[in-house]
């Protein structure tokens, strides 16, 4: 079982629950190859899905997740909803405790807004993305495909590539990913490289080629060019030329090391369309399992057992 | 308060039985004080003279008490004019009342900005109708605070401004800045700097370090608050004013103020209570009451910071008394305004943390607290010697408590403290010739008696 109503990061879950909840997305894997792919689980469930900054993939998967199991949906999108009107996050906290929902899943650009509505209303809330701090269901899925192509991430080495200052997708993975065993390292520009980021259990690398000798997978972030608020590398073209994955580089890694991005790519900046397509790449196998993590975490949040989780799935 | 008649104001108090603490003579002993007409007649060791009790005379038993000079701070925000939902200056002043002070000084980040000779002679008339304490209006360096046209600065100080600054908007411009300081010598008055380097703290929302990466927070560098008094301090060996440095947080903030003064430069230097009791940790679960400007630093620069209130580097704590509205503070951390109040719990928190666990003398937390207004601004000096104004505050340092909202003067209730466990309160504060507060209901008891 998991301790808390919520999923806000994985900083604060254990190892046992980060397994539990990546054996339970296996077990939704095989439903998904079902020829109706679909369980009535969440039936008397109302999820809302309130998605304050864009997002395409993260926004379908959850929907997808939800559906799958049964629930009722309402989408909230910051172009339609009351925000752009002024309406503060409490009056939407609010407006969704009047609506008595079951569970909420929120994008914010705030760091700490999932906290913030979690610590105030008694639904269950799903952290899917706040400000530059954690993105636990992209971490979850990331811990996923890997572990589904090592056997195991205890001692495995991984290396994440890019602007991780920014990036809630790299926290998630450190917490998690060091958690389950694995030996983290970081690279990037120094100025992408938040300061004191070895406290968080991980190593700092700034040359690519040296960070990737002897990595078992490597995870390339997107250059978020719409979180750059002030220039922290000088263009896209010497990005390329320092940190952008190519054939050649990978080649003189293990044979066995693999690619992971969580999309949406800047082909050509951080990898190259011949990596980004290539056999090394798992990147459509991370969006599969983003599908099953998802209903995996809804589940568990609802108080689905994980011993009845056979007989859930008849 | 407001309780006391004119009768009142006038008639002899004795309070006796009392533990007084007068930095400024070097006094820490069990006395009295008799004060008239809002004059000390007498105050120091043992029973008050026999020539001075008179049987109309109210004598106070303050046994178990401390008697302190009025506290002073020499940098709050009371909004008034045009942000009144956060706080006024009726609201603002008997905060400082509810905190033991007799004196603040009020930046000029108001709306309209005290940039005119008009807005100092609005926030003085108010601070007298409202009567708590003496509120000395700080002005504008520049037109506006858009850091680019002089005020008059000799028409603001003949209304009664006692220095100048651009807080919360930085003179990033240096030229200005030297300009300003340079003309300033002929005011007698300081210039203020809120020393921060607008393109260093850019978007940062806390203390940049180990926190602010583990958060996801962006952080601002130490170098931001260095780098510009840095600048500033160059800019007083240069011209030869008096600079003021505004809410010092950090250890290599210290340094530079201290070699300043080993060159013998006209440097004086603030911190905030919060710097002092808390640090980036506590921003930890992302609560809007632990952000401010500067922010919370690390527990090595408290550190640093208690020793620089010890040896002298720094001049006083001043909170920076910055209110909010509830619907402002309530926003996720990022979104949410800089900025605590501090007024009603500066001396409980630094009693805290200062004397009863960091070993520093009750007489020199006094003298901290009380001693800004003189040496920075050039206001009355704090004491309690015959013949100086009877503005004094009692202090219990045995009450513990727990700060609570509803509790506050101030409208704002954006304390980081509430619901944290303090020792050490004020119980009432004289101002002149009457209570400008009363807490203790034992006080009154005393008095009747």
């Amino acid at each position: 079982m998991l301790r808390n109503k919520d999923l806000l990061d994985l900083e604060s879950l254990t190892a046992a629950e980060i397994k539990l909840i990546l054996d339970t997305a296996e077990a939704f894997l095989a439903v998904m190859r079902r020829p109706v792919p679909k369980v009535p689980i969440l039936r008397d469930k109302t999820i809302v899905n309130l998605f304050f900054e864009s997002s395409t993939r993260t926004r379908i998967s959850f929907e997808l997740a939800e559906k799958r199991l049964s629930a009722d949906i309402v989408n909230f999108s910051a172009a339609t909803s009351s925000l752009s009107k002024g309406e503060t996050l409490k009056d939407t906290v609010d407006n969704i405790l009047a609506m008595r929902a079951d569970m909420v899943v929120m994008r914010h650009s705030a760091s700490g807004a999932a906290r913030y509505l979690a610590d105030r209303i008694p639904a269950g809330v799903v952290n899917a993305g706040d400000g530059m701090h954690e993105h636990p269901t992209q971490g979850l899925l990331d811990m996923l495909t890997m572990r589904q192509r090592m056997g195991t991430l205890q001692g495995k080495r991984v290396v994440i590539v890019g602007d991780i200052m920014h990036s809630r997708v790299a926290r998630s993975n450190i917490w998690g990913l060091t958690k389950m065993g694995a030996k983290v390292t970081v690279c990037g520009p120094p100025p992408m490289i938040p300061v004191q980021m070895e406290e968080m259990g991980c190593t700092v690398d700034y040359d690519l080629r040296h960070a990737i000798e002897g990595a078992d997978a490597i995870n390339v972030l997107r250059i978020q060019l719409e979180r750059q608020t002030v220039q922290t590398f000088p263009g896209n073209r010497e990005y390329a030329r320092l940190y952008r994955l190519d054939d050649e580089m990978l080649a003189a890694t293990k044979p066995s090391c693999f690619v992971l991005h969580p999309g949406p790519m800047n082909r050509d900046v951080e990898i190259t369309s011949e990596v980004a397509d290539g056999r090394r790449q798992v990147i459509l196998d991370q969006v599969t399992n983003g599908v099953a993590v998802r209903m995996a975490v809804i589940y568990l949040l609802s108080g689905g057992a994980p011993e009845n989780l056979g007989e859930n799935l008849n | 308060m407001g309780t006391s008649t004119a009768k009142d104001r006038g008639k002899r108090r004795i309070i006796e039985k009392v533990r007084v603490i007068d930095p400024s003579r070097g006094l820490d002993a069990s006395g009295h004080l008799v004060c008239e007409g809002g004059k000390i007649l007498s105050c120091g060791e043992g029973p008050a003279p026999a020539e001075l009790i008179t049987p109309e005379a109210e004598r106070i038993d303050a046994s178990g008490l401390v008697l302190a000079p009025g506290f002073q701070d020499v940098h709050v925000h009371f909004r008034e004019p045009g942000q009144e939902d956060k706080e006024t200056i009726a609201t603002g002043s008997a905060a400082a009342a509810a905190g033991g002070f007799t004196d603040v000084a009020t930046m000029p980040n108001t709306t309209p900005v005290v940039d005119t000779a008009g807005a100092v002679r609005l926030i003085l008339d108010r601070a007298r109708e409202a009567g708590h304490c003496r509120v000395h209006p700080i002005g504008a360096i520049s037109m506006g605070l858009a850091g680019e046209k002089m005020a008059e600065y000799a028409d603001l100080v003949d209304a009664g401004a006692v220095g100048f600054s651009d807080d919360g908007r930085p003179v990033a411009d240096g030229g200005l800045m030297r300009r300003a300081m340079d003309y300033s010598r002929i005011l007698g008055v300081p210039m203020i700097s809120h020393p921060e380097d607008l393109s260093l703290s850019a978007g940062g929302v806390m203390h940049e370090g180990a926190w602010s990466t583990r958060l996801g927070l962006r952080g601002i560098p130490y170098a931001a608050e260095t780098a510009f008094i840095a600048r500033d301090i160059e800019l007083c060996r240069l011209t030869g004013a008096r600079l003021h440095v505004c809410h010092v947080s950090s250890r290599q903030a210290v340094q530079l103020i201290r070699r300043a003064k080993e060159d013998g430069l006209p440097v004086t230097a603030e911190t905030a209570p919060h710097f002092l009791d808390l640090s980036d940790a506590d921003c930890a679960d992302y609560d809007p009451r632990f952000k401010m400007n500067p922010p919370l630093r690390t527990i090595d620069d408290q550190e640093a910071l208690i020793e620089a209130l010890q040896d002298g580097t720094l001049d006083c704590i001043a909170t920076d008394h910055a209110p909010h509205t509830a619907t402002e503070k309530n926003r996720p951390f990022a979104e949410a305004p800089f900025g605590v109040i501090g007024l009603e719990t500066s001396f409980a928190v630094c009693h805290d943390r200062l004397v009863r666990r960091g070993g520093m003398s009750l007489s020199r937390l006094i003298e901290l607290m009380s001693g800004g207004g003189a040496r920075i601004l050039g206001l009355p000096k704090a004491s309690l010697d015959a013949g100086a104004p009877s503005d004094f505050t009692l202090l219990d340092c045995e009450e513990t408590w727990t700060p609570r909202g509803r509790d506050f003067a101030s409208k704002g209730r954006n304390c980081p403290w509430l619901g944290r466990s303090l020792t050490g309160r004020v119980v009432a504060t004289h101002l002149g010739g009457s209570f400008s507060f009363v807490r203790s209901s034992r006080l009154a008891e005393s008095a009747r008696a």
